[in-house]
């Protein structure tokens, strides 16, 4: 049964018979004292360089904004540029953006140490107390790089076809835990050689169950499923009794 | 004894922020002041003179307040002593950046104090310091009296913190070596250690100043005023500009 979220575009999706699929996250006890249930829905947005998280966050932000309030906290290299790029996407005003400065260590910042990011996001949850969904960007990583469940609820990770059709069969934990694994520029795929049944039958291998879902940001609409995917999880999550 | 809960604390890798600050380094690279080892060991020794007295005098006298407990004496309750010395830490360091990233990294900290010591209350006693959180060699003293150590120790650590995070900063920012840049740390030692105990000393001497009558009218500012209060204009210039930059790595 495929969860109702799962909106994966026809001939890229499979049955993943006999799986459990996961909409939520199994985690320890004892878990730390960042993000808990109850709060304001917090997603992180991981993957490479280049793969397309500043543009997805644009295109969520461009799909959402007219039902919910969005904060975002970006974590790369953030530019008058980049803040102009989300402005454009015309629903994000500049003071609902808030960069952090990972140190050269975008890893670090969403793992390791969160303090640095969990302070932006507070903030932003205390000026904008409508807040309705908070955005996490890491900077750009690498396959390993994964947020903290302490600094969000769930995470997104962005790879891209032209990386080769190779990268979902690497793994990592990016591609395999996130939450959502989504694969981009499916536009470039004749051009690059990248077979997508292939990066779909490799990562749904690894995931366990967890969704994939294949997207040409660059299209009008392009971010439609990702939407989806988001508004289905901050419904989830708003929905949550708050612990304790 | 040193507990392992003080080692902890004062573990580098625990999540307390400091990892996204470089304590002045990136701005000096950037300016073309700091390019190698040598440069790195000037920058750590410049730092130690100007901001290191203050940090380990400041860190040595929070220890103190914080194992003194929340006593009430005449005209000047604990949190009103915190707030005081909160503001005496302020006025030494002139760059707005550098207050801000301060009370940023006082933040983290306070982050990580409250994970590690959940029974510990770390709102009464701030409640009149301003926001986001105290001054971080506040923190840093509140933290290691928590944990059991003594004022020797805070202002020993604050001392050694003024070095070690432009230092790792600049082995991200340069390439360095990094045991070239840990022999550098280790190469100051003597003179850190000298940091910490003067500042020890000093936190020592504020708090045998009588809490005199009337000091909350004056400002109570008299005090603390006699804590270390050494500038580093360049330092702050660098600070500021840094903060409007726009592209950089490090928060401060």
């Amino acid at each position: 049964m495929r969860p109702d979220n799962d909106t994966r575009p026809a001939g890229h999706q499979h049955d993943h018979a006999g799986r459990h699929v996961h909409d939520h996250v199994h985690r320890a006890a004892g878990e730390p004292s960042g993000a808990a249930a109850g709060q304001v829905p917090r997603i992180g947005i991981g993957g490479p360089v280049g793969s397309g998280k500043t543009a997805l966050v644009a295109a969520l932000c461009r799909a959402l904004s007219g039902e919910l309030v969005i904060g975002v906290v970006t974590n790369d290299i953030y530019t008058t540029e980049d803040a102009d790029f989300l402005r454009r996407a015309g629903v994000l005003p500049a003071e609902r953006i808030r960069a952090v400065q990972t140190g050269a260590c975008p890893h670090t910042a969403i793992r390791d140490d969160i303090s640095s990011n969990l302070d932006a996001v507070e903030q932003l949850e205390a000026d904008f107390p409508g807040l309705g969904l908070v955005l996490v960007e890491s900077g750009g990583d690498n396959l390993t790089a994964t947020f903290s469940y302490g600094l969000i609820h769930r995470q997104i990770f962005v790879i891209d076809v032209a990386g080769g059709d190779k990268v979902p069969r690497k793994g990592g934990p990016g591609v395999t835990r996130s939450d959502l694994l989504v694969i981009n520029k499916t536009d470039l795929a004749p051009l690059v050689g990248a077979d997508l049944a292939v990066m779909d039958r490799d990562a749904a291998g690894v995931r366990d169950g967890r969704p994939v879902l294949f997207t040409s940001l660059t299209a009008d609409g392009g971010a439609a499923p990702v939407a989806d995917w988001v508004r289905a999880t901050v419904a989830k999550l708003a929905g949550t009794p708050t612990r304790g | 004894m040193v507990s392992s809960l003080l080692l902890l604390l004062l573990d580098s890798r625990a999540p307390a922020g400091a990892h996204g600050h470089s304590g002045g380094m990136e701005s000096a690279v950037t300016a073309g002041l700091v390019a190698d080892v040598a440069d790195v060991q000037r920058f750590c020794r410049f730092r130690l003179r100007t901001s290191g007295p203050a940090a380990a005098a400041f860190a040595a006298v929070a220890c103190d307040l914080w194992r003194a407990g929340p006593g009430d004496t005449p005209g000047s309750d604990a949190a009103a002593r915190w707030a005081e010395l909160d503001g005496e830490f302020g006025a030494r360091v002139a760059s707005p950046a550098s207050r801000a990233a301060s009370r940023q990294l006082g933040s983290g900290l306070r982050r990580l104090v409250r994970s590690m010591a959940p029974e510990a209350d770390l709102v009464t006693p701030w409640r009149l310091v301003p926001g986001p959180a105290p001054h971080q060699p506040l923190v840093l003293g509140a933290a290691v009296a928590i944990a059991d150590g003594d004022a020797r120790l805070a202002a020993l650590a604050a001392a050694l913190g003024t070095c070690t995070v432009p230092a790792s900063a600049a082995v991200r920012l340069l390439g360095l070596d990094p045991y070239a840049v840990q022999g550098v740390l280790a190469g100051l030692g003597a003179e850190i250690d000298e940091t910490g105990r003067a500042g020890a000393q000093c936190a020592a001497g504020s708090s045998r100043e009588p809490d005199r009558p009337g000091l909350a009218e004056s400002g109570g500012l008299a005090r603390y005023a006699k804590l270390p209060a050494r500038a580093a204009p360049a330092l702050d210039l660098l600070a500021d500009v840094h903060a409007r930059s726009e592209v950089r790595l490090f928060a401060s």
